[in-house]
């Protein structure tokens, strides 16, 4: 059997990896692909929950599906703005985006 | 249908008229109509409520009507007016109706006249309802207009005065706003209507330690009380004529009718306990303001700070709490707005034709322009309070009445108050001495015209009203001093 | 008696008419419309006074109180209110005919004194204000009523001082007159407001019924400062009084508002206006005697200072008008003295009939004297003495009716100013020896001066005119007048005041104490003497005497340096060391507070602003940290 510990740990690990990665690379899909970790992770989270605290629920999984569903999409606006991003910069290196500093 | 929404309704509709046109005649039409009309409108009233209140001497307000708004929170549209409503609505409309003459060449008229409706709307909103949370969303409306109107049409340092009014009367509206919420929440958050609270619910004396000084002060922002009146004077002095003859001669009688309708009339025990610290502060208004007067140099500030003077009386006399004082108070709110319109409408019209305000650059208009100097003399005498015009009757009512308060500190503070009648005398004569009589100071004035028709208008509507008052201070009075009675017994009940 | 409101209500219609459709008249039509107004009052007053004093006014022994007209105008507590309406009693109904006497022969001697002027129409409005104000004063049946109509002659004395508006002169002492009046209302009013605080009326005849019964009652003892607080309302409603009567210190606005037209001069600064404070402390002498009778002795001093400073001063001005400004002074400050020093009842009260008598009295000389004058200034286009001379070849008419106002002055018998004066001096005699003494001195120095004045116009060697500004006698219209006024300055002493006016209004007897009559009649000749003797011929001696002087002279010259000592006050301590201190403390800390506020938010925001850095990641590292940080302290707290 295997324990809801596990999925913690796993899902904790996907999580700072994925911010690990999110803080350090320069990449902006680098940064993308942290950022999918970091979602991957919540919905491990909640799909383990679900199954492991309310059985005859199904809350958690319904939030995990919508979270891919989400995910895909907020990938697709995002690959759109890193494209955008490339035509103007030249690059796609996260830190000379910076149009938003006050 | 109530009467008195079509003081709000009128200026929506002459807003939508104005969208559709753009001819200047078109756009003055729609003006002068929709403001006689509300100057008919406000006539109209007058008898309709003496009437009313012939028939109905009881009630404390009249023409009550009520729409629920916001029903969660209890948040009614209600309107209702007693006799000091129905004085302010006229005030109002004469202000109204004088302005529109006044900027007679207005650049960009349509978009001036639309936010100058907007501005009225805010005003006539504000004196129309007795709820407390629509009061304050026509106090907002009334003050954002302000903004552009002088930020866009302005003179001199328009974008910072405009600036700072707005964020210090806004300031003030924080204050405000945070008052109305502690007065809903500790009253029980049963409703906003003010008659209601009044009447059937009690405010804590320890929540009302906290919340009279922050709605007394929230309003007493816009009624220029010292040391908050800065914006007063770089307001003034950059607003377009008509915006100045609004704002002084309405929008700061908001702070002094709020003062009375929301501060004292709902907290009179904190009104008892904390009023003698802004009654130092008005003294202080009053004779600073005066003082201050005397040595400025430009026509607006020096009317500005005059304003601060009188506006400072209104107050004070409002925190005299009794009959008479309050009645001297609302007189003087009526008799400052109608005054200092017509001096802004005459500075309006003097700066138009020489381009200055400087008094040390003019002299001896009165043989180029006799009629406005005349009309500026006579607004000089309504201010130095001459006996048969309406500066006199309100001072003396206030002096009477705040004399009539036992005890050594307010009877100080009175006599002090009394000293700003001869400080008045001596800028105003100062005033009037530089700037008309003595030779012509620059030859390029010699050649200027009098006042046009319109400005004819302008400046006779409000000498009518003041001499009005003047004449007649009776009827006023008595319509005022009736209204003051339930508010009186509140304040005489604790 | 209703129609007595007419005398009041035809100047104010006068005023409406003349000030609003004044200008699209001819200048004559104007002119005659205001006289003729003024006549129809005049006539109106004497009817009145002829009905009051010989029908109705007596009942029983006294003089009664009537009034056939009052109304609330304007309700401030159910006690309190201000009425206006019409008090007919022996001194308002004397003031009528005084008022409307003088003012019409000032209205008919202006056609020909103002002929041509620009503002011709608006002259005539602003007499007839005056005298609508001047005579809703005198019949005021309560004390506000009294202090409406006192702010208006102010005004309508502000506006036509300052008639030649261009000349700035004449606007500064406009202006002085108001401010300077204007602080002295002010006490006025607080006294008002003190006196009304206790009394609970401002209506005259409750204030003095029964020896001011209700005054001395309802102050229960209240003091300030060692001094009753009935004392004190009384003595601040006496400032009102000496700032318009032009008492010291309050008297500098007096002599500059001779900047104004003569005429009007004659009419607002000799006759009427300036004795209101005079006849204010006459209306409420019971209230004075009996609830403060310290006021009435300081009046007294007051007076008698008054009288002898502005003797003093007059002496050595060489602005004929101006000397009859400081005269008009000193005369007032007579009224003033002979108030001051009376008593109540009978012939105790002689010092209250005197008074009125001399106000009577002198009303008509000081205004012939001021017409004369103007008449001398209209021939030879000047103030200054020493332009003129040896003018009676010119102006025989001038002349002898200057002549006879100078006896009168003078205190010559049998010429009116003799009988007033005399009982004022009989007044004084008894209580205060000090006083008379001094008003004794003061008459000498009148007759002096006066015919110091008289003989440097018309005599004073044989000067000689350039045939182009030949001086010329006044048209009719400007001497018929001065004929009129001479036989009342004439006669009017002759009328037996004691049985029309006294302090408690029971007539009484007086007759003339010829101790006092001769003490006054000897100093009154030394001074015509010593004047002809310096004056009747052009000679260096005035000259040498005032070389003598020395420091006393020119003090007297430069009127003892009040004007300097006023200035000095407004300017510096006002202007300099309030005014512009509150200017720069509004400016700088309270509007400085203000910008600091904004300065403080945008300098806090500039500094904050480096926080948004643009960098994701930069957020990111706040974001993760802060979420640790507030796990942690859930966690451990």
């Amino acid at each position: 059997m295997i324990k809801l510990e596990f999925y913690l740990v796993i899902s904790t690990l996907m999580f700072f990896i994925g911010i690990f990665g999110f803080i350090t690379r320069k990449s902006m899909i680098a940064v993308l692909i942290s950022l999918e970790l970091v979602l991957n992770a919540v919905e491990i989270n909640f799909a383990a929950f679900n199954r492991f605290l309310f059985p005859h629920q199904l809350e958690g999984m319904f939030f995990a599906l919508f979270g891919i569903a989400i995910t895909a999409a907020e990938t697709a606006v995002a690959l759109a703005i890193i494209i955008n991003a490339y035509r103007k910069l030249g690059n796609i290196n996260i830190n000379d985006a910076s149009k938003m500093r006050g | 249908m109530n009467i008195l929404l079509l003081f709000v309704f009128i200026p929506i509709l002459m807003i939508g008229l104005l969208f559709l046109t753009n001819s200047m005649k078109t756009i003055r039409s729609i003006m002068v109509a929709g403001a006689t009309a509300l100057l008919a409108l406000s006539i109209v009233l007058v008898i309709l409520f003496l009437r009313e209140r012939a028939i109905d001497p009881i009630a404390e307000m009249l023409f009550i009507s009520s729409w629920s708004w916001y029903a969660p929170l209890n948040i009614s549209f209600t309107v209702g007016v007693d006799g000091i409503s129905v004085a302010m609505l006229m005030l109002s409309s004469i202000i109204v109706f004088t302005g529109v003459f006044s900027s007679w060449n207005m650049n960009m008229a349509k978009e001036f006249f639309l936010w100058y409706c907007l501005l009225s709307i805010g005003v006539y909103g504000f004196f129309i309802t007795i709820d407390l949370f629509s009061m304050f969303m026509f106090y907002e409306v009334a003050l954002i207009p302000m903004y552009l109107l002088i930020g866009l049409w302005g003179t001199g340092k328009k974008e910072y005065a405009a600036m700072k009014l707005t964020l210090m009367l806004m300031g003030g509206s924080a204050f405000l706003l945070v008052g109305i919420i502690g007065i809903f929440y500790t009253s029980g958050h049963v409703t906003f209507n003010l008659l209601e609270i009044a009447n059937n619910l009690h405010i804590p004396i320890e929540h009302q330690r906290w919340i009279f000084p922050a709605t007394f002060l929230g309003f007493g922002v816009l009624g220029a009380l010292f040391p908050f009146h800065t914006w007063s004077p770089d307001g003034h002095a950059s607003a377009p004529t008509a915006v100045s003859m609004l704002h002084a001669g309405v929008l700061m009688k908001l702070g002094g009718y709020g003062c009375f309708r929301v501060a004292i009339y709902l907290m009179p025990e904190a009104a008892h306990e904390l009023g003698w610290i802004f009654l130092i502060l008005t003294g202080i208004s009053v004779v600073y303001g005066a003082f201050s007067a005397v040595v400025q140099t430009d026509l607006k500030y020096i009317n500005a700070y005059s304003s601060v003077s009188h506006c400072g009386l209104v107050l004070f006399a409002i925190l005299m709490m009794n009959r008479t004082a309050m009645t001297g108070a609302i007189m003087q709110m009526l008799s400052h707005g109608l005054m200092t319109a017509l001096f802004f409408a005459l500075i309006g019209l003097i700066y138009g034709r020489t381009h200055t305000r400087d008094i040390r650059e003019m002299g001896g208009l009165m043989k180029i322009m006799p009629f406005a100097s005349v009309c500026y003399v006579i607004a000089g005498l309504a201010s130095l309070g001459l006996p048969g015009l309406s500066g006199f009757v309100a001072e003396m009512t206030i002096f009477v009445g705040s004399f009539q308060n036992a005890g050594v500190f307010r009877t100080v503070l009175t006599i002090i108050a009394c000293c700003s009648i001869v400080i008045t005398a001596v800028y105003i004569l100062r005033t009037v001495g530089k700037i008309l009589y003595g030779p012509v100071q620059n030859e390029h004035h010699l050649h200027l015209a009098d006042a046009a028709w319109y400005e004819k208008i302008s400046t006779v509507g409000l000498i009518l009203a003041i001499v009005f008052m003047g004449f007649y201070p009776s009827g006023v009075a008595e319509m005022i001093s009736n209204s003051i009675i339930p508010i009186i017994e509140r304040l005489a009940g604790v | 008696m209703e129609y007595s409101i007419l005398i009041v209500i035809t100047p104010f219609l006068l005023f409406l008419f003349l000030g609003l459709v004044g200008g699209k008249l001819k200048p004559n039509v104007a002119g005659l419309i205001g006289t003729l107004g003024m006549g129809l009052c005049a006539v109106l007053a004497y009817t009145v006074a002829f009905q009051y004093f010989f029908n109705v006014g007596k009942i029983g022994e006294s003089w009664s109180q009537i009034v056939p007209f009052n109304f609330v105008w304007l309700k401030f507590t159910d006690l309190l209110h201000i009425d206006l309406g019409v008090l007919l009693d022996p001194i308002s109904v004397m003031m009528l005919v005084v008022i409307t006497t003088v003012s019409l022969m000032v209205h008919i001697y202006s056609l020909g004194y103002m002929k041509g002027e620009t503002g011709f129409q608006r002259y005539y409005a602003l007499l007839s204000l005056f005298s609508f104000s001047m005579l809703g004063l005198v019949v005021a049946t309560n004390i506000f009523q009294m202090y409406i109509f006192w702010e208006l002659v102010g005004v309508s004395s502000y506006s036509l001082i300052g008639f030649y508006y261009q000349k700035p002169s004449a606007v500064a002492a406009s202006k002085k007159a108001f401010i300077v009046t204007r602080f002295a209302d002010l006490g006025f009013l607080i006294g008002i407001l003190i006196l009304s605080f206790y009394t609970k009326t401002f209506d005259f005849a409750s204030l003095t019924a029964n020896d001011a019964e209700l005054v001395t009652t309802s102050f229960a003892g209240g003091t300030f400062m060692g001094l009753s607080l009935a004392t004190w309302a009384l003595a601040l409603i006496f400032m009102g009084g000496a700032g318009k009567s032009a008492m010291f210190p309050l008297h500098i606005w007096l002599p500059d508002a001779m900047e104004g037209p003569t005429p009007v001069s004659a009419l607002i600064h000799a006759a009427t206006m300036v004795v209101a404070g005079v006849f204010l402390v006459a209306r409420m002498f019971p209230v004075y005697f009996f609830a403060a009778p310290d006021v009435l002795t300081m009046i007294a001093y007051v007076g008698a200072f008054t009288a002898l400073f502005a003797a003093v001063i007059a002496i050595t001005q060489t602005d004929i008008k101006r000397v009859l400004a400081f005269s008009t002074i000193s005369q007032i400050a007579y009224m003033m003295v002979a108030l001051g020093v009376s008593e109540y009842g009978g012939h105790d009260g002689l010092g209250y009939m005197a008074s009125m008598f001399h106000l009577f009295t002198h009303a008509f000389f000081k205004a012939l004297l001021f017409l004369g004058a103007g008449s001398v200034i209209h021939a030879v286009h000047s103030n200054e003495m020493k332009d003129m001379g040896n003018l009676r070849k010119y102006m025989p008419i001038t002349n002898i009716t200057f002549a006879i106002a100078c006896l009168a002055i003078a205190g010559i018998i049998p010429f009116s100013g003799f009988f007033s004066k005399d009982e004022i001096l009989a007044a004084a005699y008894h209580n205060h020896p000090a006083i008379f003494w001094t008003l004794w001195f003061v008459a000498g120095l009148t007759a002096f001066y006066m015919w110091r004045l008289y003989y440097s116009i018309f005599w004073n060697g044989d000067k000689k005119y350039d045939g182009h500004h030949k001086p010329h006698e006044s048209p009719w219209t400007m001497a018929v007048p001065l004929v009129i006024l001479a036989v009342f300055s004439i006669f009017s002493g002759l009328i037996p005041f004691a049985n029309f006016i006294s302090s408690d209004n029971m007539p009484f007897y007086t007759h003339i104490d010829w101790k006092v009559a001769s003490l006054s009649l000897v100093v009154a000749v030394t001074g015509i003497f010593v004047a002809r003797m310096l004056y009747r011929k052009a000679s260096t001696k005035p000259a040498e005497i005032a070389q003598k002087m020395g420091g006393l002279y020119t003090a007297s010259l430069k009127k003892f340096y009040m004007d300097e000592v006023w200035g000095w006050v407004t300017k510096t301590v006002v202007f300099r060391y309030i005014c512009e201190p509150i200017k720069w403390f509004d400016r700088h800390i309270i509007d400085g507070s203000m910008n600091g506020l904004a300065w403080v938010t945008q300098k806090s925001s500039t500094a904050i602003r480096g926080l948004q850095s643009g960098q994701v990641q930069f957020y990111t590292w706040f974001f993760v940290a802060g979420t640790l940080v507030i796990a942690l302290l859930v966690l451990f707290l």
